[in-house]
């Protein structure tokens, strides 16, 4: 059953990506993606459900279920879900406006599927060799999808993407490689010296400098995918220029998948070299990633660049969160991931049809959306209050309990240095926001227009951001257990 | 314990990995890298095909050969095609560094790289033999040159370079990471290198150029 429920997240969308390129035609190809996107949503609950018999394994440690797995599938579905069905209004959109070609619609109804089922390779497998290659199949996965409107800026944006994340993940490869050697100095057996569980048991003979050397081309390796300092200027490229359902797949869940990566290999860190050495990286990047988005809130003119910032800012807010390695903290992280995800999406998906409209993605083309459109209107209120941790939403909640954990860690100057940085933030960013969502509208712009996909989309996103807001719900003991496996004991 | 022969032989194929990447820094001709890459593929090959012939293991004699093939025929073959594309820019633009300052850096980085390999070699066979630290320079040699060299082929030898080198190192620690990521790595580079083809090539139709710093549109 459980080798069923992790096969089933990556077969059903490889299932819908052949299905995609077979048929080209993309209504029933976002319909097939979606359902993959619901397949991995179910085949994580239903492992949640059976968490007692946790961890469990399957192919010979090849694929791992655990708290943290399924946590993991149930985020990638959820933000899966409605970036998938916006799909279909995106593209009718793209084809109605001569902007596509079929030989393009085809492509990207089948990497979509493909990319959502990289990511949930990465995080069922249980063996961190298995785990890079999928992390590396997503960048190769998503360059066409960066690139996809062609044009300059796109063009642009693709290449930097690939050629960034691509030396970020090689070095993440050879950080794998140091610590493959040192366990199998440590006398483990060479065909089991990468699986997660088995490094876990000898963590504490592993040789420490080898582990030291290796964790920090992790660190940064993995770093690069999950839009940490210093590999991250591919992000505000990459999310301003793709299309709208795929920045907020990236947004919502491949940089989850890159801080993932990391998270699953901390334990082990921790165990060879002590807490102090990952938590002394992670607080040093993390601190220069938000500080470094919240300066690039404030000048903001673009509002795809202004959302990918954002997402820069709550990437290091989970990099922070990482450092402490409480119990607490980990419980947050996760909520972080879920809430920021689900709120990204929303906002990355209002402003494509905002781009869409107005042909621009400059701020002060952008008046009056409340006025001109309720839907995307409240869409964009609901995600920014959100995602710059107002009440009564989870990110609220996981600010608070981050910032609590990092005083219980009694780190006082990163909370002090951070809750400076998070008001700047959220000074750039309300401002923006506000003067796009209510100034007055030009007279003569553009209807907003709203496929009926992308309402969907929309309303079941606004939902399960107020939902998140209001309860965990089962998922609060789900994050629990997951956080136990990666917490820093005692 | 490696023989005297055997660590000869592999001191002398890293050593070979080193000095191409050296001369690749060096020359600005795109053919001249790519011919240079290829040279550094043969090395790299050379390292588990010298070690599956002492120890008799027709295994790592037939990884080697995957390897040769990849490295030193289908990647550079990819890359040759970007170069024919070019009508105009055959050669490495005006350096942001020029040649003398870059040999000079190259020769701290490598420095350097024997300074963090020492615990590893320790590690490795208990001697301070300079193989491990000569293919950790070929990694630092390459993130140098991605980020000094404008041309969008440049950046793609320099990607290689790099994967060279891990590779490189993979085969002297471990003689391989274990077939499966083995395979996945290299199919990895595969497509990242197509990917980086096709994109090279669009970014000459659309820009008429492939100086990536021409590659000016987004910015804050």
């Amino acid at each position: 059953m459980t080798t069923l429920l992790l096969v089933l997240p990556v077969a059903a969308p490889a299932a819908a990506a052949l299905l995609a390129f077979i048929s080209g035609r993309h209504r029933q190809a976002a319909m097939a993606a979606c359902a993959a996107a619901v397949i991995i949503a179910a085949c994580g609950g239903l492992l949640a459900v059976s968490q007692a018999s946790m961890p469990d394994h399957a192919f010979g440690g090849l694929l791992r279920a655990d708290a943290l797995t399924a946590t993991l599938l149930i985020i990638i579905g959820t933000v899966g879900i409605p970036a998938t069905w916006a799909g279909i209004g995106y593209l009718a959109q793209e084809i109605a406006g001569g902007h596509s070609t079929p030989r393009r619609v085809r492509w990207y109804s089948t990497l979509v599927p493909a990319f959502l089922g990289a990511m949930a390779l990465a995080v069922v497998s249980g063996n961190i060799g298995l785990t890079w290659a999928a992390v590396e199949a997503t960048t190769v996965i998503t360059a066409f999808l960066v690139g996809h409107r062609r044009g300059r800026a796109a063009l642009e944006a693709a290449w930097k993407y690939v050629v960034i994340c691509s030396v970020g993940i090689a070095l993440a490869l050879l950080g794998t490689v140091l610590l493959y050697f040192a366990a199998v100095h440590a006398g483990v057996p060479a065909e089991h010296a990468l699986d997660i569980e088995t490094l876990l048991h000898h963590a504490g003979s592993l040789d420490p400098a080898v582990t030291r050397t290796a964790a920090g081309l992790l660190l940064i390796g993995y770093g690069a995918k999950a839009g940490l300092i210093p590999f991250h200027s591919w992000l505000a490229d990459a999310h301003s220029q793709a299309p709208a359902p795929v920045s907020a797949l990236m947004s919502g869940v491949l940089l989850a998948v890159g801080a993932f990566a990391l998270l699953r290999v901390k334990p082990v860190i921790d165990m060879a070299v002590g807490t102090g050495f990952l938590r002394g990286g992670l607080l040093v990047v993390g601190l220069a990633t938000v500080a470094l988005a919240a300066l690039m809130l404030v000048g903001q003119t673009d509002y795809k660049r202004m959302l990918a910032y954002s997402s820069m800012e709550n990437m290091g807010l989970v990099a922070i969160a990482a450092a402490v390695g409480s119990r607490l903290a980990m419980v947050a992280l996760l909520l972080h991931v879920l809430a920021h995800g689900i709120a990204k999406t929303l906002l990355f998906l209002a402003a494509g049809q905002l781009q869409h409209a107005h042909g621009s993605t400059a701020i002060a083309a952008v008046r009056g959306v409340l006025a001109r459109s309720r839907l995307i209107g409240v869409a964009m209120a609901i995600g920014v209050a959100a995602v710059v941790a107002l009440p009564p939403f989870g990110l609220f909640g996981s600010v608070v309990s981050i910032a609590r954990s990092l005083a219980e860690a009694r780190l006082i100057w990163v909370l002090a240095a951070l809750a400076i940085l998070l008001v700047i933030a959220f000074a750039g960013m309300a401002e923006r926001t506000v003067t796009m969502l209510l100034g007055n509208p030009d007279p003569d712009a553009p209807a907003i227009a709203v496929p009926r996909s992308l309402a969907t989309a929309l309303a079941v996103g606004v939902i399960a951001c107020v939902a998140l807001g209001i309860t965990m719900g089962p998922l609060g003991g789900l994050f629990a257990g997951a956080a136990d496996i990666v917490a820093v004991p005692g | 314990m490696p023989g005297q022969t055997e660590t000869v032989t592999v001191t002398t194929a890293a050593g070979a990995l080193l000095l191409t990447a050296v001369l690749i820094v060096w020359r600005r001709e795109l053919r001249a890298m790519v011919l240079l890459l290829t040279c550094q593929g043969v090395a790299l090959a050379a390292l588990p095909i010298i070690e599956g012939m002492q120890r008799a293991e027709a295994g790592l004699v037939s990884i080697g050969l995957v390897v040769l093939t990849l490295r030193a025929a289908v990647l550079p073959l990819v890359l040759a095609r970007l170069v024919t594309a070019h009508s105009t820019a055959r050669r490495e633009g005006r350096p942001v560094i020029g040649t003398v300052a870059s040999l000079l850096v190259t020769a701290l980085l490598i420095v350097l790289s024997f300074a963090m390999a020492r615990p590893i070699q320790r590690l490795a066979d208990g001697t301070d033999a300079p193989a491990v630290g000569m293919v950790l320079a070929v990694v630092f040699i390459a993130l140098f040159t991605m980020a000094t060299r404008r041309r969008a082929l440049s950046q793609a030898v320099g990607f290689l370079m790099l994967d060279n080198g891990i590779t490189g190192i993979a085969f002297l620690l471990t003689s391989g990471v274990p077939v499966i990521v083995e395979l996945g790595a290299s199919l990895d580079v595969l497509f990242v290198t197509l990917v980086l083809g096709l994109l090279g090539r669009a970014l000459q139709r659309t820009f008429g150029d492939t100086d990536t710093h021409r590659l000016r549109e987004l910015r804050d």
